[in-house]
């Protein structure tokens, strides 16, 4: 049994690579494939914000692998006063889980919950940080069409700077030698993203940014901007929502990854309306790459 | 009639350029002989291979009493204090309630005087409440015993507010402290912004937040002829601003804590909060430009900003905690370590910057070994191998980074008024 899944940083390319191959078998035949290997265990999702998407497939995976998963969802900022390592203990306090899944809004809190509980812990996002299975399921929807993700141009947009999704992705995407281009408004797009990983590089122009690009991965454009003067959304739009122009700068069979749905912020109506290449639903994928993470970290 | 005599040492004293060993003599609080060797004393400290130094002075920790006292008192600091070479600390008034008048100046003083093993110096507050608005009664306040004033931890953002406070510390012949940070700039900042802090997905603090404010003090120190200090100054352009302020003769002063020329950035990467300060761990580059502002004087004086918090504060994650940590301890371990162990600076220059760098700033006449003076003394070693505790700490908290950590010489016993309050077990 591993110490759990923190991120995508921490790992190596042979480690991802198992985790991937293994989801595409979850993700043709879902139940031969299966049997039920986490029979007897219990998994925990413990969601500090809300993430319907990302707690329904934890909750599908830990079933389908016939392990038993219960989900407790609380805000972290409202009300508690003791912290995730208090609040994890509350909640630890009747069961006495093999895994928790744990989305909170703070950077680093499950790598410092780790320090102080044994159970291993799956980081299903930390604040800003990291999303790892997210990057795993992006992974995974891009193998699906490309052989190998070895010298794929991939451009992320949007908010990168408080993005956990960019962060892992560029972590993933560099281990295996993509290309990677961050593009947002200055505010959103710090500096100190080109040390991230080797292979990236950054620009203010979305034009730049797309050109020659086999992947654009469109990020949300944050409602809440914090500390940060607000850039309005008409601006947004024009300098960093997607059109059509921008997929003729691209390569033909350009694959645009959103988290969907779409709001009309980040997408025109047009682009999101080409349904070859715009994917906005990693339902099957998202559950398949979870099934292998629970697996790898429970066996 | 008590006497003590402390034998054999190495004593150094950087007022006078004293550099010898022999013995010291103190009778009645006061210091009776420095050098020669032999005499009679009621008590002997063997100071054999140890270094013989006027008592170190911390022109920066926070007592947290009155009104935070689950953290730290005046007496647990004062114990923390002499276990860490001090033998006189400088209070910061972010007490509860803030020491912005002469009646908690009075209650912090009188409480020292009954309960603490050390002298405590307390800085009175700029504003009322710290709030940056309306100035606090100065003048009674340095009447009651201030030594300084400051609004440390709530800068002053006002330049107006700020000017009118330094016509007034200079009319009372008193420095004024800033703890410089641009509250705009730094705003829900939770480490130094940099590569570790994109990486980590922490929101970062610009080096800009304390440049911007130590740029705007400087101009103001000269439009109001002020003694102006900088405190737990952080950064490579605040370093070149203050030498620069002070190449052209302005009284601009600085200190620089251990943490901030020991330890970097990189630190935060296990996401443990008791990395969490402010200013924030810096960069590499700005570590290397604190200590070559030690080494070229644009730094006068180390403190070490001790910050005390309970641990249920502290366990947490870490953009939850509160900004600090201890420090009283660990100072001249790291000190050494930094800056003397690893040939930076001579062992005098070390000892001048815990001893006539603040008296020079706040003026306390202290600092120095002189016959017929107060008899403070710090003894310690250079070569000592030992490992810090937090749980061993004398403080009322244990929010210290350094737990476990290292050292290579440190505090071997403090002398306060001519008597031993701590020596090494």
């Amino acid at each position: 049994m591993r110490g759990g899944l923190l991120g995508i940083e921490g790992l190596d390319r042979a480690e991802i690579d198992a985790i991937l191959h293994r989801a595409r078998d979850f993700q043709t035949s879902p139940n031969e494939a299966v049997g039920r290997p986490l029979h007897d265990r219990l998994i925990v999702n413990l969601f500090f914000e809300a993430s319907s998407g990302t707690r329904n497939s934890f909750e599908t995976a830990a079933r389908r692998l016939g392990a038993e998963a219960v989900s407790i969802t609380s805000a972290a900022s409202s009300g508690s006063t003791g912290g995730v390592l208090a609040d994890t203990r509350k909640a630890f306090a009747a069961m006495r889980p093999h895994a928790v899944v744990l989305r909170h809004p703070a950077s680093g809190a499950p790598h410092f919950l780790a320090r102080h509980i044994d159970t291993p812990i799956i980081n299903a996002g930390d604040g800003a940080h990291e999303h790892p299975t997210q990057a795993l399921v992006n992974a995974r929807t891009l193998l699906d069409r490309h052989p190998t993700l070895e010298g794929l141009r991939v451009a992320i947009v949007g908010d990168i700077a408080n993005s956990r999704v960019a962060r892992s992705n560029v972590h993933l995407l560099a281990k295996f030698g993509a290309a990677i281009v961050l593009c947002g408004p200055p505010s959103l797009l710090p500096a100190g993203l080109a040390d991230l990983a080797p292979g990236v590089r950054l620009t203010n122009d979305l034009a730049q940014a797309v050109r020659d690009a086999d992947i654009i991965m469109m990020l949300r454009v944050p409602l809440d901007w914090k500390h940060e003067t607000p850039m309005s959304a008409d601006e947004y739009f024009q300098f960093y929502g997607l059109r059509l122009e921008h997929l003729q700068l691209s390569k033909p069979d350009v694959l645009v990854i959103h988290p969907g749905p779409v709001s009309g912020r980040e997408l025109s109506a047009e682009v999101a309306g080409i349904e070859r290449s715009v994917i906005l639903n990693q339902a099957e994928n998202a559950v398949a790459v979870r099934m292998a993470v629970l697996e790898w970290v429970l066996q | 009639m008590s006497s003590l005599l402390i034998q054999h040492g190495r004593i150094i004293d950087p007022a006078s350029g004293l550099d010898v060993v022999g013995d010291v003599l103190i009778e009645n609080g006061k210091i009776a002989r420095i050098g020669g060797s032999g005499g009679s004393a009621d008590e002997t400290l063997d100071a054999t291979g140890k270094i013989v130094a006027p008592g170190f002075i911390d022109m920066h920790v926070h007592l947290r009493e009155p009104g935070f006292e689950q953290a730290e008192t005046i007496e647990t600091g004062s114990r923390a204090a002499v276990a860490g070479g001090f033998t006189t600390i400088c209070c910061m008034p972010n007490t509860l309630p803030v020491n912005d008048s002469p009646t908690v100046t009075n209650f912090i003083v009188e409480r020292a005087r009954q309960l603490a093993v050390c002298h405590v110096f307390p800085i009175g507050a700029i504003t009322k409440g710290s709030q940056g608005e309306e100035l606090a009664p100065i003048g009674s306040m340095k009447a009651a015993g201030i030594v300084a004033i400051s609004d440390d931890g709530r800068p002053v953002m006002n330049a107006r507010v700020t000017r009118r406070a330094m016509e007034f510390a200079r009319s009372f012949d008193l420095p004024l402290i800033q703890h410089c940070e641009d509250l705009n700039l730094s705003a829900g900042g939770d480490m130094h912004e940099g590569p570790y802090s994109t990486r980590l997905g922490l929101r970062g603090i610009p080096s800009a937040a304390e440049d911007v404010m130590v740029a705007r003090d400087i101009l103001l120190a000269e439009l109001t002829g002020v003694r102006y200090h900088v405190a737990h100054l952080s950064t490579r352009n605040a370093v070149a601003m203050v030498a620069f302020a002070k190449q052209r003769g302005l009284a601009v002063t600085s200190e620089a804590t251990p943490h901030h020329f020991a330890i970097t950035d990189a630190e935060l990467v296990n996401y443990d909060s008791n990395y969490r300060m402010k200013p924030p761990l810096r960069s590499a580059c700005d570590v290397t430009a604190v200590i070559d502002g030690i080494v070229s004087g644009a730094i006068d004086a180390i403190a070490t900003d001790h910050a005390p918090h309970p641990a249920g504060q502290k366990m947490q994650e870490l953009e939850r905690c509160p900004f600090g940590i201890t420090g009283l301890e660990t100072a001249i371990g790291l000190s050494l370590e930094a800056l003397v162990h690893s040939g930076k600076i001579s062992l005098a220059r070390l000892i001048s910057l815990f001893t006539t760098g603040p008296d020079g700033i706040l003026k306390l006449g202290r600092g120095r070994l002189d016959e017929g003076g107060i008899a403070d003394v710090t003894v310690f070693d250079l070569d000592s191998h030992w490992v810090y505790s937090s749980a061993q700490s004398l403080s009322k908290s244990k929010n210290s980074p350094f737990d476990g950590r290292k050292f290579r010489g440190g505090p071997f016993a403090t002398v306060v008024s001519g008597r031993i309050v701590w020596r090494r077990t």
